[in-house]
């Protein structure tokens, strides 16, 4: 294992170099399509280059990628990639299922509770069915990881959610839901008012029977009851896992496209983040298009005055590569024009430009192309 | 292929495509070029928060169903409108058409929707495909443009029918999935069309998509939009020194640099186009339509009707439907 001298730093930095140098923990988010599993092995593979013990988690890579991380399949743990590099480099692709099994043996009171409750319907539907849970499962890793396993670095990549940042209630509705009050009241020993309670509690289950059926029923009040005790562990482990979110060894960093909707998205997710009072350390925008200016041209360069001499001179063999310029030109500046809005909302937070690349990503030679943009050194 | 007969091919269609091809983009491109065709046509979102309405010109949508153009078709009728369907609302308008609505107030106070919701997986999206169902029954538009979840979520969104069929096996719910199910199965009513960008992974996952809807739903499928093909322009090959000594033009210091790099990105994209499109041609065996990339950012009513115009061209170039 190799040893980092660097401490974990917090505030603003000055490029992406540094956070895949020093900090603990990096989380990527965005909308869906902007890249965000590429940007995620690729800050991996940075951690790995600096001599980090790093691990990426990812959630819904492409096959290609998946294929050359070596990621044949969901997994809960793990796998190192043998590499030209003097750190170490692992990487998962989130199992939510077997990530929840695993935490409900850890915090079962005897394997039989958890054994009874791998085995209920009603728990295993969780997982694929209750919205949040695929983020809080990727929580959860990244702690674990982070915790336990002795990475020194941990990227991560976020579901493509469009229900921005999720992953930051996730623990939090989680254990509100292993909560649930309803089905409390319904365990609650039936004596005097709390028996008035159970009562009703029953008589609503009785009407939620008639429109989903009788066995779904019976399979959540079993589910609950297999579950009990165990929600205070949950909770608290929810709590760490948030404290960790908001802690300065941790980084997020934001990948965007740079269209009206994607950067609006993006936006969107830079206040949700400082609603919670975590700041961006870092935009990715990619996919973008060359601006072929020359220096110093100046408004001559722009997109109108270039479609300007494409009119004059579209008579002559230069009209067809003035129109070309003009449309290129003039779907940067307005690229540019996003951009711009985006960069200022999460300031200082470092900017990093990647432009349209002619093959995508899907190997460890092409995310080291794609480190070149991401990374000074 | 005719207009009408490509319209006519089934009231509703669904809108599906992995995150950032510009599946809200081909929905609104359909329901304007749709309406230039003379048919009311209604957009349906679940997913809120989407670039739909500011693509017609409008500011954010709300729940209630909102029209986005008046009038788009030939004779100043066919209005484009849209509405945003949640599950939590579909599911509580259910609950009151059943008699339910005391239930459904308890549902909502305290917090029992998730619970319901995770006892029986895919339940949220049967009611949202129940409701689009009966919009559909009530023939509420010419057409009824469905723009679905992101992809891999499409899958599970169309499947969620027969996964319920499993759980739930009596009941109104159980009544509810097999409607929507004969929906999906009818291709007289129901079409699928995927939407990729002629670029490697979009068209692999597209691929798949299509293979698993297939199979595993049975829906039908439409013609492949291939969103952003970047136009073909002839004579990129010339140098620009050269060219301009012939017309006789003088060129600014650099402007010769920039147009050939241009000119070479141009042609980039281009051939890598042409070979991703003929990849997705040998791998599927479905027509394709193709939509321009309009070098802008965001599209707003005048590149819809570009994109509207390119679409109806496309079609009249389409021998038949897939279906």
């Amino acid at each position: 294992m190799s040893v980092v001298a660097a401490e974990p730093a917090s505030g603003p930095v000055d490029s992406l170099d540094e956070l895949v140098a020093q900090r603990r923990i990096v989380v990527c988010c965005g909308s869906g399509g902007v890249g965000k599993t590429t940007v995620a092995a690729v800050a991996g593979l940075e951690g790995a280059r600096r001599r980090r013990r790093t691990v990426v988690v990812t959630i819904d890579p492409a096959k290609r990628l998946a294929d050359a991380l070596g990621l044949a399949g969901l997994s809960d743990t793990p796998g190192r990639i043998e590499g030209d590099w003097p750190g170490e480099l692992w990487a998962m692709m989130l199992d939510t299922r077997s990530t929840f099994d695993a935490l409900v043996g850890k915090y079962a009171a005897t394997p039989e509770q958890a054994e009874r409750i791998l085995a209920n319907r009603f728990y295993r539907n969780i997982s694929s069915a209750l919205s949040g849970t695929q983020e809080y499962m990727a929580m959860e890793k990244l702690y674990e990881l982070h915790e336990e396993a002795d990475f020194e670095l941990v990227v991560v990549d976020t579901p493509p959610t469009r229900h921005a940042l999720d992953f930051l209630d996730a623990p939090r509705r989680l254990s509100r839901f292993l909560e649930h009050r309803l089905f409390r009241m319904l365990m609650a020993p039936s004596r005097g008012f709390v028996r008035a309670v159970n009562v009703a509690a029953q008589t609503f289950l009785r009407t939620v029977s008639k429109v989903v059926g009788g066995e779904v029923v019976d399979d959540a009040i079993a589910f609950f009851k297999a579950f009990e005790g165990m929600e205070e562990g949950f909770r608290q482990r929810a709590e760490r896992v948030n404290e960790l979110l908001a802690a300065p060894e941790t980084a997020f960093v934001l990948v965007a496209s740079p269209r009206r909707d994607t950067v609006a998205e993006a936006q969107f997710f830079a206040d949700r983040l400082a609603e919670a009072g975590i700041a961006v350390q870092g935009l990715v925008v990619n996919r973008l298009h060359p601006s072929f200016g020359s220096p110093g041209d100046g408004r001559a360069a722009s997109g109108e005055a270039t479609a300007e001499r494409a009119r004059t001179l579209q008579a002559t063999e230069l009209g067809a590569l003035y129109r070309n310029l003009a449309e290129l030109r003039t779907v940067s500046a307005r690229e540019l024009d996003h951009l711009g809005g985006l960069a200022a909302a999460v300031d200082p937070a470092p900017v990093v430009r990647v432009p349209f690349l002619s093959t995508d990503v899907h190997d460890i030679a092409g995310m080291g192309e794609l480190a070149r943009y991401l990374f000074t050194d | 292929m005719d207009h009408d007969e490509f319209f006519g091919a089934s009231r509703l269609v669904i809108v599906a495509g992995k995150g950032g091809v510009g599946k809200t983009t081909v929905s609104a491109t359909l329901a304007r070029a749709a309406a230039r065709c003379g048919l009311s046509t209604l957009v349906v979102e679940v997913d809120g928060r989407s670039g739909l309405p500011a693509m017609f010109g409008r500011g954010e949508l709300g729940y209630d169903e909102a029209v986005l153009s008046v009038g788009g078709g030939p004779d100043g009728t066919a209005d484009v409108r849209a509405r945003t369907l949640t599950a939590d609302a579909a599911l509580l308008e259910y609950l009151r058409d059943h008699g339910l609505s005391r239930l459904s107030k308890r549902l909502v106070s305290t917090g029992a929707l998730d619970v319901v919701a995770t006892a029986a997986p895919g339940i949220k999206d049967i009611l949202l495909l129940g409701k689009v169902k009966q919009l559909e029954r009530a023939g509420a538009a010419d057409l009824i443009v469905l723009d679905a979840p992101a992809a891999g979520h499409a899958i599970t969104f169309l499947q969620s029918a027969r996964t319920l069929l499993d759980t739930v096996s009596v009941g109104p719910i159980n009544a509810q999935a097999r409607d929507v199910l004969g929906l999906l199965e009818d291709h007289r009513r129901c079409q699928v069309v995927l939407v990729t960008i002629p670029e490697e992974t979009p068209v692999n996952e597209v691929v798949e998509t299509a293979y698993s809807l297939e199979d595993r739903v049975g829906v039908g499928l439409g013609p492949i939009v291939v969103n952003g093909v970047v136009p073909e322009i002839a004579g990129l090959e010339v140098d620009p020194g050269e060219a301009a000594e012939r017309a006789g033009v003088s060129l600014r210091p650099g402007e010769a640099e920039a147009l050939a790099a241009a000119a070479a990105f141009r042609r980039g994209r281009m051939a890598l186009q042409a070979e991703q499109i003929g990849r997705l041609e040998d791998r599927l065996p479905l027509p394709q339509l193709r939509l321009p990339f309009l070098f802008t950012t965001d599209i707003g009513p005048a590149d819809l009707d570009v994109l509207a115009g390119a679409l109806l061209d496309g079609v009249d170039a389409l021998a038949g439907l897939p279906i």
